[in-house]
């Protein structure tokens, strides 16, 4: 798995570099989200999801992107997977682009559900993954929620459901980097203990470093059945790059050509 | 004549639920614990396997309608109009109508017929916030055998849409064998002095009102717009061409309802025609009884009367 694991990071060092370059490339776009959430979405589609041959293939597990502005690192996956061509990065943001500001099904692939508007993707999951189990496909549903995005009512609503329902076929993966546009999430509203809060609704939950493969790794092989699982994964946001990490005001803006220069050498010097 | 019958639009959408529910077994229904008031509890009873019930949280009810619908199935979301229409609007918008979603969302007890619950229940805006809604599809069915048949008609068709329905009972003036087509305007009866467009049990007063004035030697055109959108802009524009003037009926407010998208569907098509609305004159509604609110709203059939006795003058 060590073997593995160094893979991984060179991924994630790929991945971080591009979605420092499409977002100053568009001036425009949501680098500190998209850098916390790297090693997640490796996780997810190298190992936890079952994708077998590819996005159009209707056995595969389901995946929304709920945090869906923090989508250029998930871009960024799939041009290293070669799902986009590499000079499809420039047209981030951009009219006529495949790569739109957040992801969009008819032209992403793996991308399940068009979110955008926050919370609704876990709720859109939520009755996914009840769909699938009526109908008794064994079809998984994984979604990525923000703790910023937790602040909407209606994420809330949709736990309660999954509980109620008991969709052991679905899993929550919180990126829990502490800061959204406005400032820390404990300062803009505090949501307490995210991990209690699910457990008293009725969940499996876990609380892991969100950028250390083996414990999301561990998390991930976790199943109890009859509850849904969710992941609280404790990150940095804009992890990676010094300037960004923690730092609010790179929750939605671009670097300039000599601030991503900075972050490349950082990222590659690491 | 047969008997006259006096049935409500969500009894109707509950048997039609019903219908099509033994017909198809991908239909699944989302209901937000008011079964007993929006018609679904019957199908929760006959498919409980396929009644949903999301509890009092309409926006998580429509987001997972979006959901079930991306997962193969055929979802109808039901709760009242203020709560399917208003509180969920942004939901419906984005994670149904943003989606493409294979959605029917049902509004009940719309307009002001939820009296006696006052004003926070009676929606008098759903047909502005949904037909503002790209591609919504927005029906309106008159009457108990109407909604019966909406239901497969909106089964049949293959995107999303929004349905209203009322609580109150009104008179079953359509007939079952009746060939409806979503889009397409029904003409109840045709005459050369009046175009009276209604849409909703609207149409079931109107009816009664166009009976008075051809007792008078008024003969009226009554077009019942099940449909509000897509808005069947031909029927409407042939007869008023003919009448050279038209009546708009609906129970729902002035401001983005179903008159302003007859008017501006035919802005600049006709002149010299001469209009007036009937419609909630944009203001909230109130506690009381039907019998006294229509009146006070100007919904009443003697409202409609007057209206339309002046068009023809």
């Amino acid at each position: 798995m060590e073997h593995q694991f160094e893979e991984w990071k060179k991924l994630a060092r790929e991945m971080r570099k591009k979605t420092l370059m499409m977002v100053s490339k568009a001036n425009s776009g949501h680098p500190g989200g998209a850098l916390s959430c790297v090693e997640i979405l490796i996780t997810l589609f190298e190992h936890e999801m079952r994708l077998y041959d590819g996005p159009d293939d209707p056995r595969r597990d389901k995946f929304v992107f709920s945090k869906g502005h923090a989508v250029p690192s998930f871009y960024a996956y799939l041009i290293e997977k070669g799902y986009f061509r590499e000079e499809e990065m420039d047209t981030f943001r951009q009219k006529g682009s495949r790569l739109q500001g957040h992801p969009i099904k008819e032209v992403c692939p793996f991308n399940d559900f068009n979110p955008g508007s926050l919370g609704q993707g876990v709720s859109a999951a939520t009755g996914m993954a009840l769909g699938y189990k009526m109908k008794k496909t064994g079809h998984r549903v994984y979604v990525l929620i923000g703790d910023g995005e937790s602040d909407e009512g209606i994420v809330w609503e949709a736990a309660s459901a999954a509980a109620h329902y008991h969709l052991d076929n679905l899993t929550y993966i919180v990126d829990k980097n502490g800061v959204q546009l406005d400032g820390k999430t404990e300062d803009i509203m505090n949501l307490g203990d995210l991990k209690k809060r699910y457990e008293a609704i009725g969940f499996l939950a876990d609380e892991v470093n969100g950028h250390d493969f083996g414990e999301l790794l561990e998390a991930f092989s976790h199943h109890e059945e009859g509850k849904p699982h969710v992941i609280i994964a404790h990150t940095v946001k804009g992890k990676g790059v010094s300037y960004m990490e923690g730092n609010y005001k790179w929750h939605g803006k671009a670097p300039d050509a000599e601030l991503l220069a900075q972050a490349l050498k950082e990222l590659e010097e690491a | 004549m047969s008997e006259v019958k006096y049935l409500a639009t969500r009894a109707g959408y509950g048997q039609g639920l019903l219908d099509a529910g033994a017909a198809h077994e991908d239909l699944v229904v989302l209901e937000g614990d008011l079964g007993n008031a929006t018609g679904t509890a019957a199908f929760g009873k006959a498919y409980p396997e396929r009644y949903i019930e999301a509890g009092i949280a309409e926006q998580n009810e429509v987001g997972m309608a979006a959901g079930l619908a991306a997962a193969g199935w055929k979802p109808f979301m039901t709760s009242f109009a203020i709560f399917t229409a208003g509180r969920a609007c942004e939901i419906v918008r984005n994670a149904v109508g943003f989606n493409h979603l294979n959605v029917k969302l049902v509004g009940s007890h719309c307009g002001i017929t939820p009296a006696k619950d006052g004003g926070t229940h009676m929606c008098i805006e759903d047909i502005a916030w949904m037909k503002a809604i790209p591609e919504m599809v927005v029906v309106n069915p008159c009457d108990y055998n109407q909604t019966r048949l909406m239901v497969e008609k909106l089964y049949e068709y293959d995107g999303f849409a929004y349905m209203r329905t009322s609580r109150e009972p009104v008179r079953v003036i359509t007939s079952m064998e009746d060939d409806i087509e979503i889009g397409k305007a029904q003409i109840l009866r045709e005459g050369k002095d009046l175009t009276i467009a209604s849409t909703g049990i609207m149409t079931t007063f109107v009816m009664e009102v166009a009976e008075k004035l051809a007792s008078e030697g008024i003969e009226a055109t009554v077009l019942n717009y099940h449909t509000i959108k897509p808005l069947d802009t031909e029927t409407l524009l042939k007869h008023v061409t003919e009448t050279g003037n038209l009546l708009t009926v609906e129970e729902h407010n002035i401001y983005g309802g179903f008159g302003e998208s007859c008017t501006s569907a035919l802005f600049g098509k006709v002149s010299g025609i001469k209009y007036d609305y009937v419609a909630v004159e944009d203001r909230f509604g109130e506690t009381g009884d039907r019998q006294s609110l229509y009146p006070e709203f100007g919904l009443d059939n003697e409202t409609i009367y007057r209206k339309a006795k002046a068009l023809v003058k």
